[in-house]
């Protein structure tokens, strides 16, 4: 259902976060964001830029939600930020009430999401983040549904 | 005043029974009971809905080791946050049936607080006030703790917390997952000084601690050194010595801000044996003496819930019916 792909080059992690923001004001409620990169790529990086365009309050320090799986923040959609790392196990996905969450109204920031089985999420933007040397990074958008498509034509212009 | 304490709000499902926030007559951790479980084999790591599996069990099994009877139980007192939403539901919910069918009161507890409290479970314990640092695979944050319930927070992670970089450097090094353990082990045979890795100081927010960076670091070392599984041991010991140098210069110089001679360390990372020792000397230096619970206490438990309980049931600080859990605190730490 792939069909449709850009990228852009950042050159530092304000400039992922930059990028982060920008989507967190575009983005509607019900959004699902699969993301994937190696670790150190800036995919929390890009998380903590979103929730600032989701209008969560400054008072939150958006931190790795490794250990915790998912941390929620009330913003202008609630946003779910989720980590995949230490799932080992697609039964797992149903222990923690992942289905629950991509099917919601909040805005789901999904990182490690290469760990989900094919189809688990239907309309998304995946976001994957590849190393280019020490501070830049190329990410590139793929659009799964329609209205992912408009998303991505209004980021990356 | 004798308290049922309840944690579940992420791997771990716990209970204990703990007198006057100070004794404890039981303390039963979920991953340490699997031989009891009814339900056969072993508790996945991903508890959360698993919960709701071992909740029963576990508060049996705390009540039965502790002697007493379920109606000589003054109070409850369970984790309301923050933490894994449907993890947190299992233990919040089932204290608050339990308090209602016994008619006895219950209260919420933020599970950092928790961590704070339990300082006060073992033989020696701080006066008020004293700074504390918890460090552990969710957290690290520095506190400025003025009662059993009041605290302000100095300082946090902006990114990883300690634990989850030595969990994630395991990974990295094909120690398996979480490795914070095999680290500190193979730290011992390492020399600390081989490979300087670099340490996140933070100016202008100088409480806070960032370790996303260490991590990514130990990560290009790694890819870029070929030979690296030669001196892993090298590699091990000086991530743990960044993280290490960090934590024990940071929690002083909060002490130092604040006047304090005392200082208490919380939380899974609290057991690390060379952060203990390292915090330990550099504070003896400066004449600041250091508060650490037993190793047990360090992971997450179901006592330092009652602990921190009990100081709230004294206050009068109860939970209502309608109480709901939290996944995230903000700055202003929620009560």
């Amino acid at each position: 259902m792939k069909n449709f792909t850009k990228s852009i080059i950042t050159n530092s992690p304000e400039e992922t976060q930059n990028l982060g923001i920008k989507i967190g004001k575009l983005v509607e409620c019900g959004t699902v964001i699969a993301l994937t990169g190696d670790l150190g790529s800036g995919k929390t990086a890009f998380v903590q830029g979103l929730a600032r365009g989701l209008e969560i309050s400054e008072d939150y320090y958006i931190t790795s939600p490794t250990f915790t799986i998912i941390n929620e923040y009330p913003g202008r959609c609630r946003l779910f930020h989720v980590d995949l790392y230490r799932v080992n196990d697609p039964e797992e996905l149903e222990n923690i009430g992942l289905i629950d969450i991509v099917n919601g109204i909040g805005v789901t920031a999904i990182e490690w999401a290469d760990l989900l089985p094919d189809n688990f999420i239907q309309n998304h933007l995946t976001l994957r983040i590849v190393r280019v040397d020490d501070t830049s990074r190329e990410l590139s958008f793929f659009s799964y549904g329609h209205k992912i498509e408009e998303l991505i034509n209004k980021i990356v212009l | 005043m004798l308290i049922l304490g309840i944690e579940s709000s992420c791997d771990e499902t716990a209970a204990a029974v703990v007198k006057d926030g100070k004794t404890i007559l039981s303390s039963v951790v979920s991953s340490q009971i699997e031989v009891h479980n009814p339900y056969g084999g072993v508790v996945p790591e991903l508890a959360s809905r698993k919960h709701i599996e071992a909740i029963a069990p576990v508060v049996k099994e705390a009540i039965t080791e502790s002697g007493i009877n379920i109606n000589q139980l003054d109070a409850i007192a369970a984790t309301r946050g923050p933490g894994l939403i449907g993890s947190l539901l299992v233990g919040f919910s089932f204290a608050k049936a339990y308090a209602f069918a016994l008619g006895i009161p219950w209260t919420g507890v933020n599970h950092l607080e928790g961590h704070i409290n339990s300082v006060f479970l073992g033989p020696e314990s701080p006066s008020f006030p004293f700074i504390a640092l918890l460090v552990s695979g969710g957290h690290t944050s520095l506190y400025y703790v003025k009662s059993h319930i009041e605290f302000q927070l100095l300082g946090q992670t902006r990114d990883d917390a300690a634990g989850e970089a030595f969990d994630k450097v395991a990974k990295m090094l094909g120690l398996g997952y979480p490795g914070g353990i095999v680290i500190s082990s193979l730290a011992e045979k390492g020399d600390p000084e081989k490979i300087k890795f670099p340490r996140a100081y933070l100016p202008s927010t100088p409480l806070d601690f960032s370790f996303s960076g260490l991590k990514t670091s130990v990560n290009r070392y790694i890819q870029i050194n070929e030979n690296y599984k030669d001196h892993v041991p090298d590699i091990a010991a000086g991530f743990q010595e960044s993280v290490v140098d960090v934590l024990s210069k940071k929690v002083l110089s909060a002490a130092n801000q604040k006047g304090c001679d005392q200082v208490a360390i919380v939380g899974g990372v609290a057991a690390n044996k060379k952060l203990r020792e390292r915090i330990k000397n550099d504070a003896s230096r400066k004449g600041i003496s250091v508060y650490i619970p037993s190793i047990e206490l360090c992971g997450d438990n179901g006592a330092m819930i009652a602990a921190a309980g009990y100081h709230y049931i004294k206050k009068g600080i109860f939970s209502e019916l309608d109480c709901d859990v939290y996944s995230r605190v903000n700055k202003k730490i929620q009560k």
